[in-house]
């Protein structure tokens, strides 16, 4: 069956990168010589005893090759070292700060995709009007801004019109659910509308050059000649296959709302785990910094492989 | 006057086009967004390169207050240290461009080498090299860049290797899946049954081939690593004695600029990133645009039902 044959090489493969993962951040930390690096048990601030437990649940004293095998053990019970900053376990740090980004990648994601995927129709659809010029230079300028000074910029327009840092506002004294949320939400608005501007640029010019490949194909020109309305050619003969390449390309940049998402935490202190990556880098808080490294390529490389079988569910051709 | 242009069925056609390389000039000289963006990345490099002659001030030089108002002799303000923006500008725009180029470069020759080898080979070779490439592009790129120039220590020379030896994934597969369709044709074969060796046949008719496309896939790659540059700067990561535009973001940032209002030192660094990532991505879209034959139909043009001109104008539109 090669169905089941495709399904097993993705999550074999998901898999297998998970692992390389795993032995680059590994080899990144513990084998680069000298430097604080090297040594997991340097939490500052913490009483010998910690520091002799954590020496002995990684085996710093063993060989290197032991160790990994040690780090592979104990990263399957979910331990990840003590973070440097608030001594802490890096895991339950890592596990805070991923539930408070999610909701915020997510929300300007599914924005991006809805008014991208919109758009890049329209404007292949449109080719050489008008509109599809209007549309391609606004995508390309919202792809050219860095990520974070789009985020500067929102926060000198709307300065006081929406909170600019932060996730909750700290004077709210017992709120209710309902309370929470709207504070949430509105202190979410500023950094997912970045998160969906620079994503819309990039969705916008994709779909359009999937799109603009399949209105050159001939079974196009057969509906057309059939006399089917455009409307019903584009929703129904040329999006659907335009959305083969669409998934996968939105896969890829996947990679690239991690990055995304790292920057704009940083500019509007969202207690995420971009956050966590630029406070570790700050304070070279090592295991936080390799654990937010982890969870980042866990994150990517999952929906990686759920695009790839959702692409296998749209296009079953592809086993062959 | 280019061949391509004029015929469309030349690019999957059998003979070698020797003015292939004059592509880039055709494209920047017909498609108006190419000849924007060519503009625009020239006044960049004439501006950045010039800049110990032409730059107003001197870059360690304090003319004024500690965010000083744009004035007629400062029309971009000071920063945060009483420093010209202008002259920062300048002097940022070239260490972010030798930063663009130099990792570009770095990326193109392992990219380039890769898709070569791959294709050209195929089999074995060209499945070990692919698996390679597929992990590298698994792995986000930004995280481990942050991570390794953690590790390594802010220098312009790592994050120039970083940068590089992380972006090439996406040009070796480009690259790959050109030169595997050249590799067949009919004057390469013939090349090799006359005794030409690989070096000779990769580097006198595969290459010349694929110079387009590895062009196109080169200025991208650019903007990608001018933003990868800025983002790492902005996260504390930049080489701390050179003043890149990421640079002077980042200090405008850091510095409370944006509460102190001072918005002249924050908006035109990032503007000037921002365009220089338009210009070059506008440049390289329209070459791939150029080179991709698929693009030059359309079966449903919103003003009725003929073909398009998508390249040039008049009588060189195809």
């Amino acid at each position: 069956m090669r169905g089941a044959d495709y399904v097993i090489k993705r999550v074999a493969f998901a898999v297998i990168t998970v692992f390389i993962a795993l032995v680059l951040n590994f080899a990144l930390f513990r084998l680069a010589p000298g430097s604080a690096v090297t040594n997991l048990s340097r939490v500052p601030h913490a009483t010998p005893e910690t520091k002799h437990a954590i020496a002995k649940q990684f085996g710093l004293d063993k060989s290197k090759g032991e160790q990994f095998v040690i780090y592979l053990k104990q990263l399957a019970r979910g331990n990840l070292g003590i973070s440097f900053e608030n001594s802490q376990p890096v895991s339950k740090n890592l596990r805070t700060a991923l539930s408070n980004t999610l909701p915020m990648v997510g929300l300007g994601t599914l924005f991006a995709i809805v008014f991208g995927t919109l758009t890049g129709v329209i404007a292949a659809w449109r080719r050489g009007t008008t509109t599809e010029h209007v549309t391609i230079a606004t995508a390309l300028g919202f792809y050219a801004m860095p990520t974070h000074w789009l985020a500067l910029m929102l926060v000198i327009i709307f300065a006081g019109v929406f909170p600019s840092g932060g996730m909750v506002d700290d004077f709210l004294i017992d709120p209710t659910w309902f309370q929470h949320l709207k504070d949430v939400l509105y202190h979410m608005t500023l950094p997912a509308s970045t998160l969906a501007l620079v994503l819309y640029g990039e969705y916008t010019l994709i779909v359009r050059s999937a799109m603009l490949e399949t209105l050159g194909e001939d079974y196009i020109l057969t509906a057309r000649a059939k006399g089917l309305k455009p409307r019903a050619i584009v929703r129904k003969h040329a999006l659907r296959n335009a959305l083969l390449p669409i998934t996968t390309l939105i896969a890829i940049s996947l990679g690239y709302i991690v990055a995304g998402s790292i920057l704009v935490e940083t500019v509007f202190s969202w207690p995420g785990i971009g956050r966590a990556v630029y406070q570790a880098v700050l304070q070279r808080d090592y295991p936080m910094l390799q654990g937010a490294f982890l969870v980042l390529v866990l994150s990517v490389v999952f929906f990686n492989l759920v695009a790839d079988l959702l692409y296998f569910k749209l296009d079953p051709r592809i086993a062959e | 006057m280019s061949l391509l242009l004029q015929e469309p069925g030349l690019l999957a056609g059998d003979r070698p086009a020797r003015s292939r390389t004059g592509l880039l000039w055709d494209v920047i000289k017909n498609q108006p967004s190419a000849t924007i963006g060519a503009v625009i990345l020239g006044i960049f490099i004439v501006l950045a390169v010039l800049a110990p002659v032409i730059a107003p001030y001197g870059l360690h030089e304090q003319v004024g207050p500690v965010y000083g108002h744009p004035s007629w002799a400062h029309p971009l303000g000071l920063d945060d240290g009483g420093i010209d923006m202008v002259t920062l500008l300048m002097w940022g725009a070239r260490i972010s461009l030798v930063v663009g180029f130099a990792a570009t470069f770095v990326s193109m020759v392992i990219g380039g080498t890769v898709g070569l080898a791959s294709g050209y080979f195929g089999g074995r070779t060209d499945t070990v090299l692919m698996r390679i490439t597929d992990y590298f592009l698994a792995i986000p790129d930004v995280p481990l860049m942050i991570v390794v120039a953690a590790i390594w220590g802010p220098s312009l020379f790592h994050i120039i290797v970083v940068i590089g030896v992380l972006l090439w994934t996406g040009t070796a597969r480009v690259v790959r899946a050109q030169v595997m369709s050249v590799r067949e044709r009919a004057y390469v074969k013939r090349a090799r049954s006359l005794g030409a060796g690989n070096l000779r046949i990769i580097l006198r008719h595969v290459l010349p081939q694929i110079a387009p496309i590895l062009i196109a896939s080169t200025v991208l790659t650019i903007a990608v690593a001018i933003f990868d540059e800025t983002a790492l700067a902005f996260l504390g990561l930049g080489d701390p004695s050179r003043i890149s535009l990421g640079k002077v973001i980042e200090n405008a940032f850091q510095r409370t600029a944006i509460s102190s209002g001072a918005w002249w030192a924050i908006v035109p660094p990032g503007a000037a990133v921002a365009l220089l990532i338009l210009s070059c991505s506008m440049i390289g879209r329209a070459m791939e645009d150029a080179l991709n034959p698929r693009l030059r139909v359309s079966h449903l043009s919103a003003k009725g039902f003929r073909l398009r001109p998508l390249v040039g104008r008049g009588r060189d539109a195809v």
